[in-house]
C-alpha cells in the first residue's frame, strides 16, 4: 500500500521553524486550515536524497503538551495521532533554538518520551555562535539519544544532513526512536539544565545586541515614540504607497471592461460581464496593493521580534477593556482596511482574545469610508472656523473616528462580559531575539497573504456582486421609468425606507445602502447614479453630487447618515474574511446583528438630537 | 518580596508560587516558559504609564513578558 509518507516539524514558538521550513521545502507549499479549528496547516514537499518524496508539516509551535491554546492542541493532537484525518508522521523533526537551548530541551524530553522516530534540528547555531555560545552537536546528541544536526536554515547550512538523517530515520523506523520514561516537569528542567550545561562547550557574555535594542525600543519614554513614528510610516506607505497600484489595476480593469464592452455585442452578457464580474472583482482587487503594503510591514515586524515588543508597549491600554497588548497590530490595520487587520489577528493566541478583536475590527474606520464622509461632510456641515486654523468641516471628520474608536472600545469591553466571556486572557508572551528578517521568508508570507485575500474573499465576493447586479437590472423598467426603480433592488429599497425613515434616511439614502453592501465607498458613486448626475469620472461626480445633496439633505439627516457608517458592517469582504478566519457563519452573522444595531441606534439618536437642537 | 516588587535589574530566585491566585491556564503557560520555583530571573524592562505594567523577565536567556497580577503571586528572594 501506498501510504502518505510525512515527516512533522515540532519545536518551541521562536525556534525558527517557519525559516526551516522554507528553507527544506521552498515555495511549493499548501496552506490550509486544520478542521474545525482556525489553526493554520502548512504542508511542503520533501526530496528525500534517492530521490523520493515526503511530505513535511509545519507544526504550530508548543511550550508542552500539556496546551493552553489551539494552535498547542492541535501538535498534540498530530503526533499523538490523535487527529481525525491527519496521518501521524513517521518521523518528527524536533527544531531547537541553539541560543535557548535549556529551555527547548524541557518539550524536547517530552516529545522524546513518545518513542517515536525523531532527528533534532539544532537551529540557528550561528546566532548562538554570535552570542557567545559555542555548542558541542555530538554531546547532545549522546544524551537526547536520537541524530542532532546543527543548521542555520536562512543559510541553508546543514540542510542536506538534516534531510538525510530524516531518511535513515524513517528507514529504521521504530529503532530510531529513543523511549525514555516519563518524567516529571521539574525532573524535566533539571535534566534539560544538564543537558544544556553538557553541551556548552564555551559561553561569554550574553546577547548584547538584543538588550542593547530592548534598551531603546522598550524604555518607557523612547519606546512609544520609536513604535508611533514607526506607525506613521506604516500609514503613510499604506496610503500614499498603494494609490498607485490601486490606480494602475482599476485603471486596468476599466480597459478590460472598455475591452468587452467593445467586442462583444450589447446585451445580457456583456452586461454581466462589465457591470457585474469586472465591477465586482475590481472593487475587491483594488485593495490588494493595501494589504501586500500592509502585510509586509507587519511580517517584517513579526520576523524582527518587534511585534512582541510593540505588543509589550501597548498592553497596559488593551488591557482596560479586557484585551491584551496582542491586538493592538491588528486593530491598527483596521485604519486601512479591516481585511488584513482580521487576517493580522491570527498571531493572538487565546481565542476569545481572538474573536473579540476581529468582532470590533470593522469599527475601526477604514479607508473606505473615507469617500462617503468626505462627500456628506462636504455637502451638509457648514465651511467654517471653529477657533483659529481648526475648522469645523475637520473636526466632524476627526469626530466620526474618535466614535469609531471609542465605539470600538466599549463594544470590547461588553462583548468581553457577555458573548466572548472568559478568564482574562493576561498577556503571557516570549519576547523572542531581534533577527534580521529574510526576503524569502518574507516573499513566501506575502504571496500566501495575498493569495488567500484573493481566493476565499474574491469568490465569495464575486458571487454576491452578481447577485446585487442582478437585483438592481431586473426586471427591466418600462420606457420612462428608471431601471432603479423598476429593479428588485428598487423594491426592495422601498421596503427599506420604511425601516429607515425613523432614523431620518429618505428613500435614496435606502437605496445607496443596498449596492454599498458591496463595499461603503459604492454609497457615493450609487447616491450619484440616483440623483442623475452626469459625471464621467469620480471627482466631478462628487463634486456634483455634493451640490446635489447640499439642496436635499438637511443637516440632521446628513449627520445620521454619517453615524450609520461609523457603525454598519457594509462590506462583504470583511464578512467573507470574518467567515473564512471564525470558520463559520455564526460569528459574522452576530458581526453583522450588533453592528447594525449600533448603526441604527446611533444614526436614529444622532437625526433626533440634531433635530431637537434645531440644527 | 514579590516579583512585582523587584527593583529592575536585580537577580532573584522564585522561592514560592501562589498558583491558586492564577488561572490554570496562566498558571501553565508560565511553568511552560520556565517561571517556576528555583527559577533564576531578572526583571529586565517594566511597562509604560503610571502603573508600570507589564514586565519583561529574563529566565536564562529568554525574556519572558507577563502582567503584574502574575509577578505578585510570586515570591522571590534577591540573590
Amino acid at each position: 500500500m501506498n501510504r502518505s509518507r510525512t515527516a512533522a516539524l515540532v519545536g518551541n514558538p521562536n525556534a525558527g521553524k517557519s525559516a526551516l521550513f522554507n528553507a527544506l521545502t521552498g515555495a511549493r507549499q499548501k496552506i490550509a486550515n486544520y478542521p474545525g479549528v482556525t489553526v493554520e496547516r502548512k504542508s511542503g514537499r520533501l526530496v528525500l536524497p534517492n530521490g523520493e518524496p515526503m511530505e513535511l508539516v509545519d507544526l504550530p509551535g508548543s511550550y508542552s503538551f500539556d496546551t493552553t491554546s489551539p494552535d498547542e492542541e492541535v501538535t498534540r493532537k498530530v503526533v499523538h495521532g490523535e487527529f481525525a484525518g491527519e496521518a501521524t508522521p513517521e518521523v518528527i523533526v524536533l527544531v531547537l533554538d541553539a541560543a535557548n537551548l535549556e529551555q527547548h530541551l524541557v518539550f524536547a524530553q517530552e516529545v522524546l518520551e513518545l518513542g517515536r522516530p525523531t532527528v533534532v534540528a539544532l537551529n540557528m547555531v550561528d546566532l548562538a555562535e554570535r552570542d557567545g555560545l559555542v555548542l558541542d552537536p555530538l554531546a547532545l546528541s549522546q544524551a537526547l539519544g536520537v541524530p542532532v544536526v546543527p543548521t542555520v536554515a536562512v543559510r541553508r547550512r546543514g540542510l542536506a544532513e538534516l534531510v538525510a538523517a530524516i531518511a535513515s530515520a524513517e528507514a529504521r523506523g521504530e529503532d530510531a526512536a529513543a523511549p525514555q520514561p516519563h518524567i516529571t516537569l521539574p525532573e524535566r528542567r533539571l535534566a534539560a539544565r544538564n543537558m544544556a550545561k553538557a553541551a556548552i562547550l564555551s559561553e561569554t557574555a550574553q546577547h548584547r545586541l538584543h538588550a542593547g535594542l530592548d534598551k531603546l525600543l522598550l524604555n518607557p519614554w523612547l519606546g512609544p515614540l520609536v513604535l508611533f513614528a514607526l506607525l506613521f510610516v506604516v500609514f503613510q506607505a499604506v496610503f500614499a504607497g498603494a494609490a498607485p497600484f490601486a490606480d494602475g489595476l482599476e485603471a486596468g480593469v476599466a480597459a478590460i471592461s472598455d475591452w468587452v464592452t467593445a467586442t462583444l455585442p450589447g446585451g445580457f452578457l456583456r452586461d454581466l460581464l462589465t457591470e457585474g464580474v469586472l465591477a465586482g472583482v475590481g472593487s475587491v482587487v483594488v485593495f490588494l496593493p493595501q494589504i501586500v503594503i500592509l502585510f509586509f510591514f507587519i511580517l517584517v515586524m513579526e520576523a524582527s521580534g518587534y511585534m512582541a515588543r510593540a505588543a509589550f508597549l501597548m498592553d497596559r491600554m488593551m488591557a482596560m477593556v479586557g484585551l491584551s497588548g496582542r491586538s493592538f497590530i491588528p486593530l491598527l490595520s483596521s485604519f486601512a482596511c479591516a481585511i488584513p487587520g482580521i487576517m493580522a489577528t491570527r498571531s493572538i493566541a487565546d481565542p476569545k482574545d481572538r474573536l473579540t478583536t476581529i468582532l470590533i475590527a470593522p469599527l475601526m474606520t477604514c479607508s473606505a469610508r473615507l469617500p462617503v464622509y468626505a462627500v456628506v461632510i462636504a455637502a451638509v456641515v457648514p465651511n467654517r472656523a471653529v477657533f483659529g486654523p481648526v475648522g469645523l468641516q475637520g473636526l466632524v471628520l476627526f469626530g466620526l473616528y474618535v466614535l469609531g474608536i471609542v465605539g470600538a472600545m466599549i463594544a470590547a469591553l461588553v462583548l468581553r462580559r457577555t458573548v466572548t466571556r472568559g478568564a482574562a486572557s493576561g498577556f503571557i508572551m516570549e519576547m523572542p531575539r531581534y533577527q534580521w528578517p529574510r526576503l524569502k521568508d518574507l516573499a513566501i508570507g506575502l504571496w500566501q497573504r495575498a493569495w488567500i485575500f484573493l481566493r476565499r474573499a474574491g469568490t465569495i465576493i464575486f458571487t454576491v456582486t452578481i447577485v446585487l447586479w442582478l437585483m438592481l437590472s431586473f426586471p427591466k423598467a418600462a420606457p420612462g421609468e428608471s431601471q432603479v426603480d423598476a429593479s428588485i433592488a428598487g423594491h426592495l429599497a422601498n421596503g427599506l425606507a420604511v425601516v429607515v425613515e425613523p432614523i431620518g434616511f429618505n428613500r435614496d439614502m435606502a437605496l445607496s445602502l443596498i449596492p454599498a453592501m458591496a463595499a461603503r465607498e459604492v454609497a457615493v458613486s450609487s447616491l450619484a447614479t440616483t440623483y442623475a448626475v452626469d459625471a464621467s469620472d469620480e471627482d466631478s461626480e462628487a463634486a456634483g453630487l455634493r451640490e446635489q445633496l447640499a439642496a436635499r439633505w438637511t443637516l440632521p439627516m446628513g449627520l445620521a447618515f454619517l453615524a450609520w457608517f461609523v457603525f454598519a458592517p457594509q462590506c462583504l469582504s470583511t464578512i467573507a474574511v470574518a467567515r473564512r478566519e471564525t470558520n463559520g457563519w455564526k460569528w459574522p452573522a452576530f458581526m453583522l446583528g450588533y453592528l447594525f444595531a449600533l448603526a441604527y441606534i446611533f444614526a436614529g439618536a444622532t437625526y433626533w438630537l440634531a433635530s431637537a437642537a434645531g440644527l | 518580596m514579590t516579583l512585582d516588587e523587584l527593583e529592575t535589574g536585580r537577580r532573584a530566585l522564585i522561592t514560592a508560587v501562589e498558583w491558586d491566585q492564577l488561572a490554570p491556564e496562566e498558571g501553565k503557560r508560565l511553568r511552560a516558559l520556565g517561571l517556576d520555583c528555583g527559577a533564576r530571573i531578572a526583571v529586565a524592562h517594566r511597562g509604560v504609564f503610571a502603573a508600570r505594567d507589564p514586565l519583561a523577565v529574563m529566565v536564562g536567556r529568554m525574556t519572558v513578558a507577563l502582567r503584574r497580577v502574575h509577578a505578585k503571586a510570586m515570591q522571590v528572594e534577591p540573590v
